[in-house]
């Protein structure tokens, strides 16, 4: 028998570096050396911090190019950059965000600056985990279950996961693997076709209970 | 599970105390001592007075010590203060004298308990040199800061940072106020305990008796700035606006606020604020007692809009409890307020005078808007900026500088 899903939560607890960025090339340099902590930070924290609006852009580098050095080209392209190709490569994100800010820097004509008010601050995170006590024991209790978890687990299963499962993908997947049923495989396929990226949790969610529900109802077809 | 967590529980939820209790499990026993400059009067002695009973009741043994020192010591750390935010002071070597003796006879009354404790957590610059006058201490040591250090006037924070860099972790509310030190910086942002009298719910009879108390017109709308008498709130910019919004619509201010025992500069500035106020019946300056927090409770609820048109802020509690009350904040683009008001959803930043009048003027039109606005507030105070968030954070810090260099905490 399977062992049951132990359903946790999380928090970050963001720590500065003190490094900063006033420019694109400092921008470029710090990216080159920083603690790699923060590349992950600036790209998957900000779904956990409260917002009104989706984000006009995704990952903190894209915003910043945005908003503070007001190049919107290089905003775009950075933007498009997508951490989820990476999974446990966090070098691998590091050069590719170097070569589009390395690029932007050779075909401009001067270096886009900020505001001294608007450097780009690192900055990296420690994850607490939790324990809720919650534990399912089949993957056809996750429908209801899902929906009723806090946005912290769905990003310490679905987002987290990705850098400490053996394949790089979600609690979840791991979990059905221990399962022999065909819907389970049905649902492995869906869940991993999940972006994970170009949303927010509330939607990752919504998009989970989805996938839940769908295979559960197929599963329960005569 | 105890009445204080069951009650903050019936706010924030079982699960969120759950997280608390899980923290604080491997504290159980520890003991923490906090000292800052003063029990009374601004954001910092509101913040130790709900931490250190809550951290008491999930099993620690906190302590709250305050640091004493004749008129210069307090002379000096105000003039720090307003180097720290940015303004080129300079500070005669007396004053500097003053202040390093006033710590070493803190030390002296203090040595024992704080190299025994597990923890310290030193608030702000007033007790900075603590740490090294105390060279037997086995516990760890934090920093906390609570002033916006974004352009700090570098003499100042140069003769400060020989004080600081021997923490082992300090602590500040935005990314853009932590300066590079060689620990780490944790990020956190304070909070209000909405079982405070500073925050709790009233009945409409208390909230509307401000009215008869202080000549208020009950019909008017009420736009409210409380905040220590301080030039960095601009409580002058706040009767400029007033005064061009007035010019439209009829509408009273209040401007309320208490002295804080470390702060000199209070009554001069609260001469100034007077002065500018005139004898306009529609403009009520209020000196309230430094316990008088059911009182600002009662004037955040009663009024229409609430103003913290600071030109610095570390973070803005005030705003935040206003924005608790449900109530859309008009706030300076600057520091921890930008981290509170959300442009457009939670209240507006503003950069002048004439800017926190367009926008009293926008609200005061927009009713619906201003309600909207209003409950976003709250909930983003539910959400973000409530002690439960804060405490989670310091146990958390308290777990990870145990545990040097771990970037996972599993509890």
């Amino acid at each position: 028998m399977a062992t049951p899903f132990v359903v946790k939560d999380c928090t970050l607890i963001s720590i500065a570096t003190g490094e900063e960025a006033q420019n694109l090339r400092e921008l470029s340099d710090r990216v080159k050396t920083i603690h790699p902590g923060c590349i992950y930070y600036h790209f998957w924290g900000g779904m956990l911090r409260s917002a009104f609006d989706e984000p006009e852009y995704q990952n903190d580098f894209a915003a910043w190019a945005w908003r503070s050095l007001h190049d919107s080209r290089l905003a775009e392209r950075l933007a498009i950059v997508d951490p989820s190709h990476h999974q446990q490569d966090i070098e691998g994100l590091r050069q590719e965000l170097i070569d589009v800010i390395d690029e932007r820097l050779s075909e401009s004509e001067y270096v886009p600056w900020a505001r001294s008010g608007q450097r780009f601050k690192f900055t990296r995170s420690q994850i607490v985990v939790f324990d809720t006590g919650i534990r399912i024991a089949h993957p056809r209790e996750m429908a209801d279950r899902i929906a009723r978890m806090s946005l912290g687990s769905i990003f310490y299963h679905f987002i987290d996961a990705r850098r400490r499962t053996s394949q790089g993908k979600s609690d979840f997947v791991e979990w059905f693997y221990d399962f022999e049923e065909e819907a389970c495989e049905e649902l492995i396929g869906r869940i991993n076709r999940i972006d994970p990226y170009f949303t927010t949790l509330a939607a990752l969610r919504q998009e989970l209970e989805t996938a839940f529900q769908e295979c559960q109802s197929e599963e329960e077809r005569p | 599970m105890t009445n204080l967590l069951d009650d903050y529980a019936e706010i924030v939820g079982a699960v969120v105390i759950d997280q608390l209790k899980q923290l604080a499990r491997p504290l159980q026993g520890m003991k923490v001592v906090h000292v800052n400059s003063t029990r009374e009067g601004g954001g910092v002695a509101e913040i130790l007075n709900w931490l250190i009973p809550f951290k008491n009741e999930l099993g620690l043994e906190a302590e709250w010590e305050v640091v004493s020192g004749d008129r210069d010591f307090y002379q000096c750390t105000k003039s720090f203060h307003n180097g720290l935010q940015g303004n080129p002071v300079l500070i005669p070597p007396a004053l500097l004298k003053a202040y390093e003796k006033a710590n070493q006879d803190n030390a002296e009354r203090m040595r024992t308990k704080l190299e025994e404790a597990d923890f310290v957590f030193i608030h702000d610059p007033q007790p900075a040199p603590l740490l090294q006058l105390c060279p037997g201490r086995r516990g760890k040591w934090v920093w906390r800061c609570h002033i916006d250090l974004s352009h700090p006037y570098r003499a100042v924070w140069k003769y400060l940072r020989n004080f600081v860099v021997g923490y082992d972790a300090s602590i500040w509310s935005l990314a853009d106020f932590a300066q590079p030190l060689p620990h780490p910086l944790y990020l956190i942002a304070p909070s209000i305990d909405p079982l405070s009298q500073k925050n709790i719910a009233l009945y409409p009879d208390e909230v509307h008796g401000v009215f008869a108390r202080y000549a208020m017109n009950p019909e008017l709308p009420l736009i409210t700035q409380v905040s220590r008498f301080d030039r960095f709130k601009d409580p002058l910019g706040v009767i400029h606006a007033f005064r061009l919004v007035k010019e439209f619509t009829p509408v009273q201010l209040v401007l309320a606020g208490g002295g804080a025992s470390d702060d000199p500069e209070g009554e001069e500035v609260l001469r100034e604020v007077r002065a500018a106020a005139g004898d306009d019946p529609d403009i009520h300056v209020l000196l309230l007692p430094s316990d008088a927090h059911r009182e600002i409770n009662a004037l955040q609820r009663a009024s229409t809009i609430c103003v913290q048109k600071s030109t610095k802020e570390g973070f803005g509690l005030t705003v935040t409890e206003a924005m608790w009350k449900g109530r859309p904040v008009i706030g300076g683009d600057t520091g921890g307020i930008r981290l509170q008001v959300i442009n457009h959803h939670t209240g507006f930043l503003v950069n002048t005078p004439e800017g926190a009048a367009l926008r009293i003027r926008y609200l005061l039109k927009n009713r619906d808007k201003l309600e909207e606005m209003g409950r976003k507030a709250n909930e983003f105070v539910h959400q973000n900026f409530l002690v439960t968030r804060h405490l989670r954070e310091y146990l958390t810090l308290m777990i990870a500088t145990m545990q040097k260099g771990v970037e996972r905490i599993e509890m």
